[in-house]
Formats: C-alpha cells, sequence, structure tokens
C-alpha cells in the first residue's frame, strides 16, 4: 500500500516534470531548428511545430510568438509568399500569444507583418497598413521603452525612406546606435526574444 | 512487494509515461485536383506531434498517444479540416484531401467593359491623383477619362463619346444615383467641364459597355463615381490661382464616427482673358461661384450615410460670327443656377445582407438669350426670314431630376452574391422658348436583379436583368446582362459581356413628340488582360447593334417631328497597356482604339459614320516625378486621324440628302503639367504646398473638329477651340494633415 502511494506520487511528479521538461525540451529544439532555417519551407516547417506546441500548452505565448516570427522571416525575400495571407496568419498567432501575454515582443512582430503587407502596394496601403504599423511600434514602445528591437525597425524604416523625404542614412544612424546600447543591456528571460543585434550591427555599418 | 510485482508495476509505469508506444503516421496531402499540397500543417490535436508536408505533398511523424484522437490539417487558402483516428500502436497511412478556399483577393473579377480603380479593387487605373497629374486634365474627370481607350477626343462639345455613341450614351452616377447635368452649361462650340472635382471620389469605375443590371439609361457606358467616406482627418485647404480661388475645410469628429465639411470656390477669367486672347469676343466674362456641403455618418456595424449638396452660378456672354452673313455677329448670353444633392446610405444587416438606399435631387436652370447683332452690337431682327430670325430667342431650360433608389444584396456561399432592388427617377422639365411654354414630366420605374456566381475561384458569371417602365412614352423595355470571366493564369484572364441596354430619346425630342420608344444597344463584348500590381494588359473587341435611334423628319422650316426609324453599328478593338515598373520613377500608359461605325440618325440620310468618330486614336500618358527635386513632370500626346463632316439639307421631296463632305485633317495633341511639392521632406510640415503649371498644346497644333455650314450650304467654317493654348498656374495649400506621405507614395 505505501509503495502504491509513494509510485503515485513519483508518477504525479514524474508526469508534470515530464509536462514542463517537454515543453523546454521542444521549444530548445526548435528554437535550435528556428536558428537554421534558410529556405521558407524550413521556417513554415518550424512554424507550424511552434504553433502546435502553442496550442498544446495552452499557457504559453511564446510558441505563438515564435511561430509568428518564423512566418514573418521569409515573407521580407521570397516574392512567392502571398503577404496577405501570411500576415494575417501571423496576427491571428499573434492575437493568440496576446490572450496570453501582453507584452512588447507582440508589438513589434505586429508592426513587422503591417510593414509586410502595406509593401505590397505603399502607394494605396500607407493609409491603411502604414498607419498601423507606426501605432504598433508606439503600443510597443510604451510597453518597453528599452526593447532594442523597436529602434532597430525605426532604423530601418528611416533607413529605406528617402533621405529628400525625411530618412535616409543620418537619421537612421542614431537609432541604430541606440538600439546597439539597449541590445547590450538587454538580459532576457529564458527563451524570450533576443534577436536583432547582428543585423542592427550590419545596418550600422551600412550608416558609416 | 515482492521484486515480480514491483517490476511489473515498473513497467506498468514506464508505458503509462509512453516511453515505449510511438505510432507512426504517415500519408500524401493533396487537393480536390489530386495536386500535392506543400506546406500544409498537420497536427495531432492537444499535442507536439505533427508535421509539415513537404515539396511533394509527402507528410510523417511519429505519436505516443493512442486511443481515438483528432487529426487536424490546415494550410493557408484551404478549408482546414479534421478526422478522427483511432490509435492502436499500428502504423497508419492516411492520405488527406483539403478543399481550396474561396479568396476574394485571388479570384477571377468580372471586367469585359469596365476599368475600375480605387482602393478596394486591386490594380487601380486611375485614382484622383491620377486624374489631376495627367497633363491636359487639369484635374477634370471627363479630359483625364479620354485619355483611355474607347473614347473619342471630341474638342468642342462636352461629354464621353463611347465607342460610336454620343455624349448623352454616357451617363454618370455618383454614390449609384444619376447625375442629371454631369457639366456645366453648353455653350456652342466650346467643351465645359465637369462639376464635380476628382478629390471628392475614392472610385471610379468607367465602363465602356456590358455594365450591370444596377444601372440604365445609357446606351454606350457609364462613369460611376464613388465618395470618400470619413477624411483622415480635419483639414483646410485653399487654392489660389489668376483663374480661380477657393477655401473649404473638412472636420473629423473626435471619435472618428462622422465628418462634415464645407467648401467655396470663385472663376473669373478676367485676368487670365487679358492676358491670353481668345477667339470669341466676351462681353460678359466667364464667372462662377461654387459653394458645397457634405456630412458622413458612421452607423453601428459598418454602415454609413453620407450626404452632398452642391449649389453653383455661372455667367457668360460672346460673341461670334455669324455664318450667313459677311458682317453679323451671334451673341449668345448664358446665365446658370444649379443646385444638387445625394444621400446615400449603406448598411450592412443580419445573415450576410446589405442594403444601400439612395436618394437625389437636382434643379438646373439654364438662362439663355441668342441674339443677331450688327457690327455696332446692337440687334437686328428679321421677321421675315425664318432661318435668321430663328437665331434670336429667349430660353428658359428648367431641368429637375429627383431619384430614388434601394439595392438589396446577399452573400451566398464562398464569393457568391446576388442582389435586386428598385430605382425611380423624376423628370420634371419645363421649357420656355420665346413666349411658349412646354412641360415634360416622366416617372421612370426600373426594377431590377443580379448574380455574381463563383463557380470556381477561376470562374466567375455575373447574370442580370433589368426593367424599366416610363410613363411618358407609355413603353416598357427589359434587358439582359451576362457577363463571364475565366482566369487564365497568374493575374491573367479573358471575360466576356452581353447586354441590351435602353435609353429615352432626349427631351429636346420629347417636347416635339412623345409617340416615341426606346432607343437601343446590343453590346457584345470580349476581352483578355492580364494585371499585376504595375503592369496592366488589356485588350478588348467589342460590336455594339443599335435600333430604334430617333431620326429627324423635316415638317417645314424649324419643325420637325421625330420617329424611331434610325439603326447602326460599331465596332473596334481597344488597347491598353500600363507600365509603373520598367523604368525608375516613371509611370505611362498607352491606350490605342480602332473602330468602325455607321449609323442612321436624327438628320442623316443614310447609314454613314456619324461627324464625332475618328477611325484611330491612341494616347501616350507620361509621369517622372524627380525625388531629389521633389516635383513631378508630366505629358500627354493623342493623335486622331480625322473625323467626316456634313453639310445636310432638305431636298424638294422633303428629304434629307448630303449636300456636301469631308473629312477634317488628323488631330493632335501634346500637353504638359508639373508639379513642385516643397513640403516633402519636412516630417510634419504645419502647411502642406503644392504649386501646379499646365500649358496645353505644346506644339501649337491648330485643330478643327469639324465644320458649319452656312444655311445655303456655300460657306464652310471651321470649328477650332476658342484658344489654341490653355495655360494654368495655382497654389494648393492645405493645413492639419499630413500629406507628405500622400505624396510620396503617389509618386514612387
Amino acid at each position: 500500500m505505501k509503495y502504491l502511494l509513494l509510485s503515485f506520487l513519483i508518477l504525479g511528479t514524474f508526469l508534470t516534470n515530464a509536462q514542463s521538461d517537454k515543453y523546454e525540451a521542444a521549444m530548445k529544439n526548435n528554437l535550435a531548428l528556428f536558428d537554421s532555417a534558410k529556405s521558407t519551407a524550413q521556417f513554415l516547417s518550424v512554424a507550424n511545430t511552434f504553433e502546435r506546441i502553442g496550442d498544446a500548452e495552452k499557457t504559453q505565448w511564446l510558441p505563438y510568438y515564435y511561430a509568428g516570427l518564423a512566418l514573418s522571416i521569409p515573407a521580407w525575400a521570397d516574392p512567392n509568399i502571398d503577404k496577405d495571407a501570411n500576415s494575417t496568419r501571423i496576427n491571428t498567432l499573434c492575437d493568440k500569444a496576446e490572450a496570453l501575454d501582453t507584452n512588447s515582443e507582440i508589438y513589434v512582430l505586429r508592426n513587422m507583418s503591417a510593414t509586410q503587407q502595406m509593401m505590397v502596394d505603399p502607394q494605396t496601403r500607407w493609409q491603411t497598413y502604414g498607419t498601423q504599423a507606426s501605432k504598433d511600434l508606439q503600443i510597443a514602445t510604451k510597453l518597453n521603452p528599452d526593447n532594442p528591437r523597436i529602434y532597430y525597425l525605426q532604423g530601418q524604416s528611416l533607413f529605406n525612406t528617402p533621405t529628400a523625404f525625411g530618412g535616409g542614412k543620418d537619421k537612421a544612424k542614431p537609432l541604430f546606435e541606440k538600439a546597439i546600447v539597449l541590445f547590450k543591456a538587454d538580459k532576457p528571460k529564458p527563451f524570450w526574444p533576443n534577436w536583432g543585434l547582428e543585423s542592427t550591427k550590419e545596418q550600422l555599418a551600412k550608416c558609416q | 512487494m515482492s521484486n515480480k510485482k514491483l517490476v511489473a508495476f515498473l513497467a506498468f509505469l514506464l508505458i503509462y509515461t509512453g516511453v515505449f508506444s510511438q505510432t507512426l503516421i504517415s500519408g500524401m496531402v493533396k487537393d480536390t485536383k489530386g495536386r500535392p499540397i506543400p506546406g500544409a500543417s498537420i497536427t495531432l490535436k492537444n499535442s507536439f506531434d505533427g508535421a509539415t508536408s513537404d515539396s511533394l505533398g509527402k507528410y510523417s511523424f511519429s505519436s505516443s498517444d493512442t486511443g481515438l484522437q483528432t487529426l487536424t490539417v490546415s494550410s493557408v487558402g484551404y478549408r482546414s479540416i479534421e478526422i478522427i483516428l483511432q490509435i492502436t500502436g499500428k502504423s497508419i497511412q492516411l492520405n488527406l484531401q483539403i478543399k481550396e478556399e474561396p479568396n476574394e483577393l485571388k479570384a477571377v473579377t468580372i471586367s469585359a467593359g469596365s476599368f475600375a480603380a480605387g482602393d478596394s479593387k486591386r490594380g487601380a487605373v486611375m485614382s484622383s491623383l491620377d486624374i489631376a497629374t495627367t497633363a491636359g486634365s487639369n484635374a477634370d474627370i471627363t479630359a483625364a477619362l479620354k485619355t483611355l481607350p474607347g473614347t473619342q477626343q471630341v474638342g468642342e462639345q462636352e461629354g464621353l463619346f463611347v465607342r460610336g455613341g454620343t455624349g448623352q450614351e454616357t451617363k454618370q452616377f455618383i454614390d449609384g444615383s444619376l447625375v442629371n447635368n454631369p457639366y456645366y452649361s453648353s455653350v456652342p462650340d466650346i467643351s465645359t467641364r465637369g462639376r464635380f472635382s476628382p478629390f471628392l471620389f475614392k472610385g471610379t469605375v468607367f465602363s465602356t459597355g456590358g455594365y450591370s443590371a444596377l444601372y440604365g439609361q445609357a446606351l454606350s457606358s457609364v462613369l460611376l463615381l464613388e465618395s470618400v467616406d470619413l477624411p483622415e482627418r480635419s483639414e483646410i485647404d485653399a487654392s489660389i490661382s489668376p483663374i480661380v480661388v477657393g477655401v473649404g475645410t473638412q472636420q473629423l469628429a473626435n471619435n472618428k464616427k462622422y465628418s462634415w465639411g464645407m467648401s467655396y470656390s470663385y472663376v473669373n477669367v478676367a485676368v487670365y482673358f487679358g492676358l491670353v486672347s481668345q477667339k470669341p469676343d466676351y462681353f460678359r466674362l466667364p464667372a462662377y461661384h461654387n459653394a458645397d456641403a457634405n456630412f458622413r455618418i458612421k452607423t453601428n456595424n459598418g454602415g454609413m450615410i453620407k450626404y452632398y449638396t452642391t449649389f453653383a452660378y455661372n455667367d457668360l456672354g460672346l460673341r461670334t460670327a455669324d455664318i450667313d452673313s459677311s458682317n453679323l455677329k451671334n451673341a449668345f448670353n448664358l446665365t446658370n443656377h444649379n443646385w444638387y444633392n445625394n444621400l446615400s446610405w449603406r448598411q450592412p444587416l443580419n445573415n450576410g445582407w446589405r442594403m444601400t438606399l439612395m436618394t437625389s435631387f437636382s434643379t438646373n436652370l439654364d438662362n439663355i438669350q441668342q441674339q443677331v447683332q450688327g457690327p455696332d452690337n446692337l440687334p437686328h431682327f428679321y421677321p421675315d426670314t425664318a432661318y435668321m430670325q430663328s437665331k434670336n430667342f429667349i430660353l428658359a431650360n428648367k431641368q429637375n431630376l429627383t431619384t430614388g433608389k434601394a439595392v438589396f444584396e446577399k452573400k451566398l456561399s464562398g464569393l457568391s452574391s446576388f442582389r435586386f432592388g428598385v430605382e425611380y427617377w423624376y423628370n420634371n422639365n419645363p421649357l420656355t422658348y420665346n413666349d411658349t411654354l412646354k412641360v415634360l414630366h416622366d416617372h421612370l420605374i426600373s426594377g431590377f436583379t443580379e448574380v455574381n456566381i463563383y463557380l470556381t475561384n477561376e470562374l466567375a458569371a455575373q447574370l442580370g436583368v433589368r426593367y424599366e417602365y416610363s410613363t411618358l412614352l407609355k413603353q416598357s423595355d427589359i434587358g439582359p446582362r451576362i457577363s463571364l470571366a475565366y482566369k487564365t493564369g497568374k493575374d491573367a484572364q479573358i471575360s466576356a459581356a452581353y447586354g441590351i441596354f435602353y435609353e429615352k430619346p432626349d427631351n429636346q425630342q420629347l417636347f416635339y413628340t412623345t409617340d416615341l420608344k426606346f432607343t437601343q444597344a446590343t453590346h457584345y463584348i470580349l476581352n483578355y488582360q492580364k494585371m499585376s500590381k504595375d503592369q496592366i494588359f488589356r485588350i478588348e473587341a467589342y460590336y455594339k447593334l443599335y435600333n430604334n435611334l430617333v431620326k429627324t423628319v423635316p415638317m417645314g422650316y424649324n419643325y420637325f417631328n421625330y420617329t424611331n426609324g434610325g439603326s447602326g453599328y460599331a465596332d473596334g478593338i481597344d488597347f491598353f497597356w500600363r507600365d509603373k515598373k520598367t523604368f525608375k520613377d516613371f509611370d505611362y500608359w498607352i491606350s490605342y482604339s480602332y473602330i468602325d461605325t455607321k449609323r442612321q440618325f436624327m438628320n442623316y440620310p443614310s447609314k454613314i459614320t456619324p461627324d464625332f468618330v475618328a477611325t484611330n486614336t491612341a494616347s501616350l500618358v507620361m509621369k517622372r516625378f524627380i525625388t531629389d527635386w521633389k516635383a513631378g513632370f508630366n505629358f500627354t500626346y493623342t493623335f486622331a486621324t480625322g473625323r467626316p463632316y456634313y453639310n445636310f439639307m432638305i431636298n424638294n421631296e422633303g428629304k434629307y440628302y448630303t449636300a456636301d463632305q469631308g473629312h477634317t485633317k488628323d488631330y493632335q495633341s501634346l500637353n504638359f503639367s508639373c508639379e513642385y511639392i516643397p513640403s516633402l521632406g519636412k516630417v510634419k510640415p504645419k502647411t502642406f504646398i503644392v504649386l501646379f503649371a499646365s500649358m496645353s498644346n505644346v506644339l501649337g497644333y491648330n485643330p478643327i473638329y469639324g465644320y458649319h455650314y452656312s444655311f445655303n450650304g456655300q460657306t464652310k467654317q471651321p470649328i477650332t477651340p476658342p484658344a489654341n493654348r490653355f495655360y494654368f498656374v495655382g497654389c494648393f495649400l492645405s493645413w492639419g494633415v499630413d500629406r507628405t506621405q500622400d505624396a510620396i507614395n503617389n509618386n514612387l
């Protein structure tokens, strides 16, 4: 009888640990896959896996965030991706993430999603998606003004705007510099996003 | 506890935690046509287990779950499915089939016979900024549309002459309601502008034929203008130029649920005519007053109420040489009052229903006086010479139109929808000619229904029918409308349209007799187009058959009877190519139209090519924005072959015959405009400024649109524009809104 009770207790802890171990192991594995992904198909596969983890866990926002992030990365360069459908999916993932935790990183992801939709046809879409992208970054700043990724994206936006229109390297440079300072000070919690330092350094080099 | 039991118990624990049993689940994901789908996500619900199908559609994963499980399959653009599985440990081979989701953005759209533009339609052809920056338009909608194929370069009369039809055969609608007087009042041999600024509208559909059952009473084409909804922000605008000054405001409520606005502008050409001489002798320089107001209210559930009203007054008087004499003049004096109102309410209802209610009221009064004058500018009278005396008259023409329209729409499965509605026009036209008053009343009642069926994402059909009844004619008509579109490839489709269109004879004819039927045109159209974000290629062929056109029967001098004995045909090919990406910062389009048309109508003695048609017409429109200069430069070159001209006289049997005919020389014009936007580059300018300048007919060509003949047919006078060139310089200011992005994105 004693052994039975003990074994059930052990079983209980084993199972719950197994569950959280299972989650952590899955996140570790898939973050490694995410870091090494190159093709659109690889990013899509790891995004689907992250969404699966999120749907199974039901209490974690990070899997949904990484699913969205994985979908957004190839969309910058791959012309075959349907940006509207892709961003709609990213936004749904952001909604699922935000239901569990409202934070600055989700709004940074929302900003990238809106920017990608705007770029489909900037002439007609700046008023809707362009404005949405700015709003998202403003909310991200409110939620965490020390998030370095915000300044990286702002710098990117100015870098790509012609000088005659108030953009250009000189305007972008201070934002990239600010981002780098914040990256160095950034101490993200386990599994929380830590991307962007290398890209920011590359962009800053282009501004010299 | 014995060792055996412990081992059994531990084994039980291990099995329970599922360390040993893994089931392999694999298979192929395909669509309903049997094609493999890569990138689909296959998931065992509530577990981490699943896979993404590879480039061949194959998937494979293993799971330690057992028993009844739910497998979900999803892929962007397809309907997700769920399948219940029994996992027993034995590996499962499961092939999956998913169905494509109808997608509005990807689906084929009915395009035969129409150019659509605006935010809601992909591949805008002409936005309001497009219209304003097309050289030669000076922000007149009709002038910009004349650079599209299917239109004629008629310079001496206002209107859109589409595919062999007169200007009367094209009708304009704002938010669904007919506009009775879309142009300023006619002046002999001078083409007047449209009354509405392109900036009032967010969408323009210019149909060159085969239009929807929701519209009628236009034999050739309809121009559908959709007004803007709520403005982005509150603002004040002003415009200053030697010809026109104006000021206006749009105010958006803080809760962004409603807005109102008003504006006033005044046109006076005194300064301009002093600098640029005009051929006619203006004894009363043209002056125009325009005032307008609007409000827009957002209702709940995504509806919108919009009201627009505009009041215009204009006045002018000019003298031209009288053709029947050597030293006499014709003096023409016009005063116009126009008041136009448009109210519309679109409202989504429950269960996928949508309602749009529209009403409009307009009244237009033209007071015209014409006189024959001597060299002393004093009136001369000819009581014994009818044809001379008829040039002395006083005319008061009042045109009142009240319209009402209700359209109900229901979305069906997928993208299909159907709609039906009714329309009512009350036309009241009292006309006083010298001392005689005549009045026309007509109640036109219409009913229509239309269905859009999307058989697949690639094949769509639009079927409609329209019924109309006129109390004045005591006639009814019923016209079918059928369109089909088939997607042939990425961004490419072919489309076909057929329809029968009816139009009441003009009021000018109805004043003489109401014993007339509707005139009729049957359209057959076939088109192919390939439209991506930056390029549009379009080629369209058409055949129109006209019946019951109105023929004039002379009954003595200046008295006519009319019958529906006329008929005709028009066929041709229109070509359009627009490219915004091949050359950096350079946007251009090319239009070409070929038309072969003959008709017998009005005083035409037989079927001949009408005098408002040129067989070949081509336009090249170019726009280049130089970012570093913050300026844009636009050129429009138009060429058209000559138009026929005729002199019809009445022979001894009282029938019309062609006393003289010919062809005018070819027409060409090169128009230029430029805009300079100094505010570009300032992050949030307090004042947004646009400087605009234009010059028409840069090459100084002298066009001849046709000829007027003297009463005895011995003399002919060429019809030429009142001035060889038109110059415009203006400054537009706007406060309260950041328009920088607007200008950037419209020019990039």
